[in-house]
């Protein structure tokens, strides 16, 4: 396209057609960077896939050779399934954010003050939350090793426990998750029709009656976003797994984006194309939330317009 | 208001209150507690086993120990490195995605659009080894720039959603009353949008410039040296070196996040008028 404002036929012919092409102009460095570093790599992922790859030397095309080794991969299935374990137990944010906004969402001195702090730990960087927890669940003199053995006699080293352990690292992960919740629903609690509250106090209505039937339905826009970065940040959860553990004991703690990274990035050897197989599988995960997520917006957007 | 407010309750539930709130803080921030204490606590004090009662002196030392002996100092300056471009790129970038996407009705708009949000929600480790090979042959692996490249692409997804909603909800009149007036369309955007969007562009800085530095994955994934890599990154290679140096580790972890929480503390309006975005209707 000529954007030559010299030359008088072209000058009309963008005064045509410039409320057409302005939106082009303004999408093409976005969507470009977009494309060459999101979308293209997700394709190149499901390619790769297909490769026995070290990263440096020519590809060799193996077909489905990595995911059927994936099927038959202890490592890979322990993954998986704390992947599912991660998923399920992250979901306790929701409602636990949603307790301490119903405990702080008062008028009192100060209150503003606890909110804030309240929602520290989403503002620290995973790692130091990471370190912060590593600390706390320390053998011999982490304060819940004290706390266990005071209690039960001897104490717990959860983070050297493999069966224990991945559960100790989501725990970590709830914390900041929670105080992200928390916040979604404190705007949302201070959104609510006031109106309606009177009303139902009328009726009768109060404490979990009152919540289910008349704060809940209004909180459900906080409720969806809150349950997206759930899950997102569930998926996402690699930071914690390689500040605590490096995947261990034995690997009993991986997740599938951690095994991934394993396989193709540390001395476990450069196997790009199996860990690119691996990331084909997390990505499938994701789709299902990911195209539930845009069904829903997908109708909201068209009942908006 | 929900739950009915604490004033119209008995006098008991009243004290109950004001009592519950300061303990219930103190539990939830144990671990960030326990930190700062131990990130002053003299490395004597860990050794003879006292790990949680008073310390017996402040050692404020600890602090200029990391600073010393640890090359934490070029971390943190590595980390301004990648965050500041990524915010101004990824920011920019998406005001004018946002106004493409938001003011404009086209075949393909909304296709474009979720594109952009689909992206944002990619467990983005998937994206690993096609963009690590990218960052090679583009020869800026183990460069601050490679990394900021990176943050300024994926992040244009979030921005775009954020910019697109916040451009839709403004007034279209005054768009529609510059064009009557035969304004060009990019001055519509420079002269009549973008001073409108001003609240947007300063919620989205500072959650971008959190989300960046906090970031790990991509630190570790595209940096490698002590030249390059960001403070959480080191923090890692750090944690390694102070094995069971607790009161280095805890120091150089506060250190560490001081500039977000900094950022948030200056900015809590917009950082949370950013993050709670589309959590009302």
């Amino acid at each position: 396209m000529s954007i030559t404002p010299s030359s008088q036929p072209s000058q009309s012919w963008w005064r045509r057609n410039q409320q057409a092409l302005t939106p082009w102009l303004f999408l093409a460095p976005g969507m470009f960077m977009f494309a060459v570093y999101v979308v293209w790599p997700i394709g190149e992922s499901f390619r790769i896939s297909f490769y026995d790859w070290d990263g440096l030397g020519a590809k060799e095309y193996i077909g489905t050779a990595n995911y059927t080794e994936l099927w038959g991969d202890r490592n890979f299935v322990t993954s998986l399934k704390n992947n599912v374990i991660w998923l399920v137990l992250y979901m306790l944010a929701v409602p636990a954010g949603l307790m301490i906004a119903l405990f702080l969402n008062q008028t009192v001195f100060g209150i503003r003050l606890y909110k804030s702090l309240f929602f520290f730990p989403f503002v620290i960087s995973q790692v130091v939350v990471g370190l912060m927890f590593t600390w706390f669940y320390a053998p011999n003199f982490g304060l819940l090793y004290k706390l266990t053995e005071w209690l039960t006699g001897s104490g717990i080293a959860i983070l050297a426990d493999p069966d224990l352990v991945t559960y100790g690292v989501i725990a970590a992960g709830l914390w900041p998750q929670i105080a992200y919740c928390m916040i979604l629903y404190l705007t949302g609690l201070n959104n609510v029709s006031a109106d309606q509250i009177e009303a139902a106090r009328l009726d009768g209505a109060k404490g979990i009656r009152m919540l289910w039937y008349v704060i809940l339905p209004q909180l459900r826009p906080a409720t969806f976003i809150a349950v997206v970065v759930t899950v997102i940040g569930a998926l996402r959860s690699f930071d914690l797994i390689s500040i605590m553990t490096n995947g261990g004991p034995f690997g009993s703690s991986r997740v599938l984006s951690y095994y991934m990274y394993e396989q193709a990035l540390s001395e476990y050897g450069y196997r790009m194309g199996y860990g690119a197989a691996i990331a084909v599988v997390l990505f499938a995960i994701m789709m299902v939330f990911i195209s539930g997520f845009i069904w829903k917006m997908v109708r909201d957007e068209k009942g908006g317009y | 208001m929900f739950p009915r407010p604490i004033a119209q309750r008995s006098r008991n539930a009243r004290i109950l209150y004001q009592v519950a709130l300061p303990i219930s803080l103190i539990l939830w921030l144990l671990p960030l507690l326990g930190v700062a204490l131990t990130s002053i606590r003299p490395s004597s004090d860990l050794a003879a086993g006292n790990y949680f009662g008073v310390p017996s002196h402040i050692a404020f030392s600890n602090y200029y120990d990391v600073f010393a002996n640890s090359p934490i100092a070029q971390y943190i300056l590595n980390s301004f490195k990648v965050t500041i471009p990524t915010v101004i790129g990824a920011v920019a970038l998406a005001c004018m995605t946002g106004f493409a996407l938001g003011v404009y009705k086209f075949r393909g708009n909304l296709i474009i659009f979720f594109l952009f949000v689909a992206g944002n929600f990619v467990p983005f480790q998937i994206l690993m080894v096609p963009v690590r090979d990218l960052t090679l042959s583009l020869g800026v692996y183990n460069t601050t720039l490679g990394l900021a490249l990176f943050h300024i692409a994926f992040q244009t997804g979030f921005c775009t959603l954020f910019m697109r909603n916040f451009i839709r909800a403004l007034p279209r009149e005054l768009i529609e009353a510059a064009r009557v007036e035969g304004v060009a369309e990019w001055r519509i955007f420079w002269f009549i949008v973008l001073p409108l969007m001003r609240p947007a562009i300063a919620a989205l800085s500072v959650l971008v410039f959190t989300f960046i530095w906090n970031d790990y994955f991509w630190a570790t994934v595209l940096t490698t040296g002590a030249s390059t890599q960001p403070v959480t990154a080191g923090l890692y290679s750090l944690n390694g070196q102070w094995v069971a140096a607790w009161h280095l580790v805890s120091a150089g972890s506060i250190i560490a996040a001081l500039p977000p929480v900094a950022m948030f503390f200056l900015m809590q309006k917009h950082f949370i008028a950013g993050l709670t975005l589309g959590a009302v209707k």
